[in-house]
């Protein structure tokens, strides 16, 4: 997990969520790269954040979007988030003796529109909280920062405000992540997403 | 100890490997050419695990130009990119995975676009605009974030890779009396002279 560095946050408001990553890709203290991609957009209504060793980041994605295409072909509808949720949690446990060492954050809406964000640990098991998930290696200063920062039933856009302002100071404080980020707030009639700079230092 | 460098130009892309053999505190030979071509334009950079580096290098290359012969068409950089990554991914969690550091350097024969990939040996991919592996991105990485700019010619990128490589020899104690340069454009692949 601090081998390549990350901080990825979720969460939720009124009848939308927000989900935020930073965007730099290391080696150790070596930055290589200031848009690495560690956010992906499985449908219209479920993002997927992962956070971890980027060689995992990058073939996990590959193997959820061939899942997720495989489901909606075969059911003729697109994955919800607590259903794509369990498949990311079998799809991590699989591998429980030589796991993939990323711990996945998923924000969505479900079908009702209804929010739903959670994490899980590097072996698939899930965590559901009410109102925020963090995730990376900046997530101690993440939790202090959401946890003075959230408060129920936000807006669309004060959620993009609270949600940036935790993400950016929390990477502040944290040597191997931040490099600017970016921000995706789902709403039932759309998508916000905006890329934030950030102390390139 | 190896190092390979790779700036990305306006239609081109610059490359640079030392050409010394070395195990474990021994050079055992001069003039090894530590590249191979994937097809006329795209070149692979390895370093890593000495057997592992050049069994690996040409497995790739001969599945590439076995794509392009099947299919008439040659494979893309990015598409090259992403079968190495692949590859080095599926070995990674294998009983005995390759230790080989690549990097990607492609020009698009028709548009004449320039790519630039960094693969580690965990499979970690990334497209940059200058990169470089192992030691060497110490000393190299900050002269290139300070010279490099979007649309470099030819000319200026050979005096960026000429100060990076400059630098190495001043401050890295490993000795690197020579190193392969060759540039990937639409063109194909050549080596050239600093």
């Amino acid at each position: 997990m601090e081998y390549n560095g990350s901080a990825i946050i979720a969460m939720k408001g009124k009848n939308c969520v927000a989900i935020a990553a930073d965007r730099r890709f290391g080696v150790q203290a070596l930055t290589l790269s200031t848009d690495f991609k560690k956010v992906f957009q499985m449908n219209e209504r479920v993002f997927i954040g992962l956070p971890g060793l980027a060689t995992d980041v990058q073939t996990l994605y590959e193997r959820f979007r061939f899942k997720t295409n495989m489901y909606k072909l075969r059911e003729e509808r697109e994955i919800t988030p607590s259903t794509f949720a369990r498949m990311v949690s079998s799809t991590l446990y699989e591998k429980r003796f030589g796991p993939y060492f990323c711990e996945p954050v998923i924000a969505g809406l479900e079908k009702d529109g209804t929010p739903y964000i959670c994490t899980m640990d590097l072996l698939g098991c899930i965590t559901t909280p009410a109102d925020f998930v963090v995730s990376g290696t900046a997530s101690n200063q993440m939790y202090g920062m959401a946890e003075s920062l959230w408060e129920p039933d936000l807006e669309p856009e004060e959620l993009f405000e609270t949600i940036s302002q935790s993400l950016l100071n929390a990477v502040d404080r944290d040597a191997i992540s931040g490099w600017g980020a970016v921000v995706h707030v789902i709403t039932p009639e759309r998508i916000l997403t905006r890329t934030l700079k950030g102390r390139m230092d | 100890m190896e190092v390979l460098l790779a700036i990305k130009g306006k239609d081109f892309i610059l490359t640079a490997a030392d050409r010394t053999s070395a195990r474990s505190i021994v050079v055992m030979k001069q003039g090894e050419d530590k590249s191979r071509a994937l097809n006329k334009n795209i070149l692979m950079l390895y370093s890593g695990e000495a057997g592992d580096t050049v069994q690996f290098a040409e497995y790739i290359q001969r599945n590439i130009q076995l794509y392009g012969i099947k299919n008439g068409v040659p494979l893309s950089t990015s598409a090259a990119a992403s079968f190495t990554r692949k590859e080095l991914a599926t070995s990674l969690r294998s009983r005995n995975p390759y230790h080989v550091n690549v990097i990607i350097a492609g020009t698009d024969p028709k548009t004449a676009l320039p790519e630039l990939y960094w693969l580690d040996y965990l499979a970690a991919s990334v497209k940059l605009n200058f990169a470089a592996h192992g030691h060497a991105s110490y000393f190299t990485l900050s002269t290139m974030d300070r010279y490099w700019r979007e649309g470099l010619s030819l000319e200026e990128a050979k005096s960026l890779l000429n100060k990076c490589i400059a630098e190495l020899k001043v401050r890295y104690i490993a000795n690197l009396p020579e190193f392969t340069v060759k540039v990937v454009d639409k063109d194909g692949i050549r080596e050239i002279d600093l």
